[in-house]
């Protein structure tokens, strides 16, 4: 049981504390939430050099040869400041798609440019009829000219239009009746044939819906030696989960924070709001769910390296209890603000919508609880 | 980072648990199955015995000079766990993590010499005189007078509440030695025989049908000078220092992850819908939130005990594992008697003498269920009520 960062990790983490806040203070995130794409391309390229898309990476693909700890820091420090970035997009889902889906000459290829910054990938899989399951998709990819022709639509794909190319997930042709499994494509954003629609979601970021019209690409696109990439899609996803579960802790403190705060600052009837029993108890509610989910963001990062049952059931556990504690959290900080909670320039909001958009991707608690029994049940 | 066991670790629980299974008794077993329903003191002195005889193993903490095996908090933790998930009895939490600790640390040599031993091995049973008719939550308010009379003291009041009071040896208390100033101040720690004359006691019948709460009489009691710990007026810091070795045992984890197990061994035997209860979609989705809310409790507190600083750095943070411990654990209890369906009603205790079910009335757990989760209503109470803590938390960690 070892509970404490190393030297390094401890550095790294003060070192993008410091530039996430420097980055993102709120009135600036603001700003940076109402241009077209949602963030400035300056603030990439600034946590880029100092490596935070480089962080999980090995270093023969052009990485740190850090992993799921440092994805944690850096998620706890985007949660905390609000801010918006493709990185989950890009570094989490997409970069790691080819990290575990990949051949060696793929990731060498593909991840130096997702480690320092300047490719920007996407995660194309997610389709509605599926609701948050990962096994059923629509979208094909025939066999065409020594290449693929691949045809459906991916709704809600994080940060779609930012990217350079999309890893899309496919059924893949085999000989008799289409049925070969799941591969993952490569798709270049512009390619012929490829639309994207993108909107906000709740929380300032970014989504598209991805219309694959007769993509065509070559052989070289698949990921890996083809076959069932589920496995694949799962443990990427996994990794999602324990970054958005990180990010989502990292919300809560700032809100437990801020809240503490206004309770010992803020006065009526002659004496401060933090000094009501009522408003006491509820706000060591608050902090117990903060230390709780702490503990849990710990069960789904540290697990990641795990079998693959162990690995999505940690995974389900966090993203479950983490899901209704940030929500539950948030909405607690908005009604302890008071009037003030419900207005535009006061963060707490804006944290409770980021809570919100957590629980809608991946799968919400009671999608993870489902998840969580199933688990149990097979094992 | 690390959340499991090291490899050093992992052999000394491969280790400890295997021993564990070797030396305990069937019956003892059998009875932390049926949730603790039946265990005695005198098991309790049974089982603190064995332990003891393999080395010192019911005082897992103490150092070899007084005859403990002086483990690491680590292994402390681990052994305890240990204990838990091979339904064995928990230590005797009185002796082992409570006053010997405090008598190690605060007690005359004369004290450890006469007081240790019988602790360790299970001959000297303890019962705790805390809590009084007026002074509950409100601790400090204590009024039970000691008055020094020589070369002792001369108790009178009443103590409230006392666990297991006929069965103690000697009562471990808190009394007022001095009401001119604080009410914190005044107060004094004293060791006292349950046989001395003037003490009496009267059973209090908790609403499930158990009786092993007591109010504890004392009338004129002499108590000699020399069964005090500590300064005299300045109990209250012993005593609560005497409570702080507890803030972490107090969750409960291991009994409620063995208890977690035998509700998915009930769920799993219990039929439903043409099924097993526990491939009901509803059932199994109330089953996965217990359980996960027991995992947060559990990696809480085993980041607690060991992050940066381990246990000594922790303050009151520790009191909401007392808060969510507690909660989870009655939430389990809940589970099991609704996984019991319409035989979760059965009381079979008021049926038969003990309640052992001998002709099975519905399944084995009926006739236990039902009583043990009226009895667990006590742990949001008790050690500190659930309000009390947050009351604490509020103000010494979030300072409000």
């Amino acid at each position: 049981m070892d509970f404490t960062l190393s030297e390094e990790q401890a550095l790294f983490r003060d070192s993008v504390e410091r530039t996430v806040a420097d980055l993102f203070p709120f009135a600036r995130r603001q700003a940076a939430v109402a241009t077209e794409e949602g963030y400035r391309e300056d603030d990439w390229r600034r946590l880029a050099g100092l490596g935070c898309m480089a962080a999980p990476f090995p270093e023969a693909c052009g990485g740190l040869g850090g992993g799921p700890e440092e994805l944690m820091l850096i998620a706890e420090r985007f949660g905390r400041h609000l801010a918006n970035l493709p990185f989950l997009a890009s570094v989490v889902l997409g970069g790691h798609a080819v990290l575990f889906g990949g051949t060696e000459a793929q990731r060498e290829a593909i991840l130096p440019g997702v480690a320092d910054g300047s490719v920007k990938l996407a995660l194309a899989h997610g389709e509605r009829r599926a609701r948050f399951d990962l096994a059923p998709v629509s979208t094909v990819a025939r066999a065409e000219d020594g290449g693929y022709v691949v045809s459906g639509r991916k709704d809600v794909v994080l940060y779609g239009r930012a990217a350079d190319r999309l890893v899309v997930s496919a059924r893949l042709p085999d000989g008799r009746d289409g049925g070969g499994g799941t591969g993952l494509l490569l798709v270049p954003g512009d390619a012929e044939g490829v639309g994207r629609s993108s909107y906000a979601t709740h929380d300032g970021g970014r989504a598209c819906n991805v219309l694959l019209d007769d993509v065509r690409v070559g052989t070289d696109a698949l990921l890996g030696a083809g076959g069932d990439a589920l496995d694949v899609l799962e443990r990427v996803i996994d990794h999602g989960i324990a970054f958005l579960c990180a990010d989502a802790a990292g919300s809560m403190w700032r809100v437990y924070e801020t809240t503490l705060e206004y309770l010992k600052t803020r006065s009526q009837f002659g004496r401060t709001l933090g000094s009501f029993q009522a408003l006491q108890h509820r706000m060591v509610d608050v902090y117990t769910s903060c230390e709780l989910a702490r503990s849990m963001v710990f069960e789904a990062t540290l697990n990641l390296g795990a079998d693959a049952a162990t690995r999505s059931r940690a995974a389900s556990a966090a993203k479950a209890a983490i899901g209704e504690a940030a929500r539950g959290v948030c909405e607690e900080g908005v009604q302890l603000h008071g009037g003030v909670g419900m207005t535009m320039d006061v963060p707490v909001g804006h944290h409770l919508k980021r809570a919100m958009v957590m629980n809608a991707t991946f799968g919400d608690a009671r999608h993870h609880l489902a998840r969580y029994a199933r688990l149990g049940r097979a094992a | 980072m690390d959340i499991g066991y090291d490899d050093d670790l992992e052999r000394f629980r491969a280790h400890v648990g295997s021993v564990i299974r070797d030396i305990l008794p069937d019956d003892l077993r059998d009875k932390v199955r049926r949730e603790h329903a039946g265990l005695t003191p005198s098991d309790m002195r049974r089982w603190t015995r064995i332990l003891h005889d393999r080395g010192g193993w019911s005082v897992p903490g103490w150092p070899a000079e007084h005859g403990g095996p002086g483990w690491s908090y680590e292994r402390q933790y681990v052994f305890e766990r240990e204990l838990a998930l091979n339904e064995a009895p928990p230590l005797n939490v009185f002796s082992a993590g409570m006053v010997g600790p405090a008598l190690i640390e605060f007690g005359a040599r004369d004290q450890k010499r006469r007081f240790l031993p019988g602790l360790a091995n299970g001959d000297i049973l303890l019962c705790q005189g805390y809590s009084e008719p007026n002074a509950g939550s409100d601790l400090a308010s204590l009024q039970c007078r000691a008055d020094r009379d020589g070369d002792d003291y001369v108790v009178n009041g009443v103590k409230m509440w006392t666990s297991d009071a006929p069965h103690a040896d000697w009562m471990f208390g808190l009394f007022r030695t001095d009401s001119s100033g604080k009410k914190q101040h005044g107060i004094t720690l004293l060791l006292i025989d349950m046989a001395s004359p003037g003490l009496t006691m009267a059973p209090i019948r908790t609403f499930e049908g158990g009786d092993e709460l007591n109010q504890t009489y004392f009338d004129d009691v002499r108590v000699p000078a020399a069964n005090r710990i500590g300064e005299e007026h300045k109990g209250w810091g012993i005593g609560k220092y005497i409570l702080g070795m507890e803030r972490f045992g107090s969750a409960e984890v291991g009994r409620s992850m063995g208890m977690m197990r035998r509700l998915k061994r009930i769920a799993a035997a219990e039929p439903a819908a043409g099924g097993r209860l526990i491939d009901d979609p509803h059932f199994a989705l109330e089953l996965a939130r217990a359980e996960i809310a027991l995992r947060e409790v559990e990696l809480t507190e085993r980041r607690m005990l060991f992050g940066p600083g381990g246990p000594d750095a922790m303050g009151f943070e520790a009191s909401l594992l007392k808060v969510r411990g507690t909660e989870v654990q009655q939430k389990i209890m809940g589970l099991m008697v609704e996984a019991l369906g319409s035989c979760g009603a059965i009381d079979a205790g008021d049926m038969r003498p003990g309640g052992d079910n001998a002709e099975p009335l519905g399944p084995d757990a009926a006739a236990h269920a039902g009583r043990v989760f009226y009895n667990l209503r006590k742990s949001t109470i008790w050690g500190g009520s659930t309000e009390v803590q947050k009351n604490i938390i509020a103000k010494a960690v979030l300072g409000l």
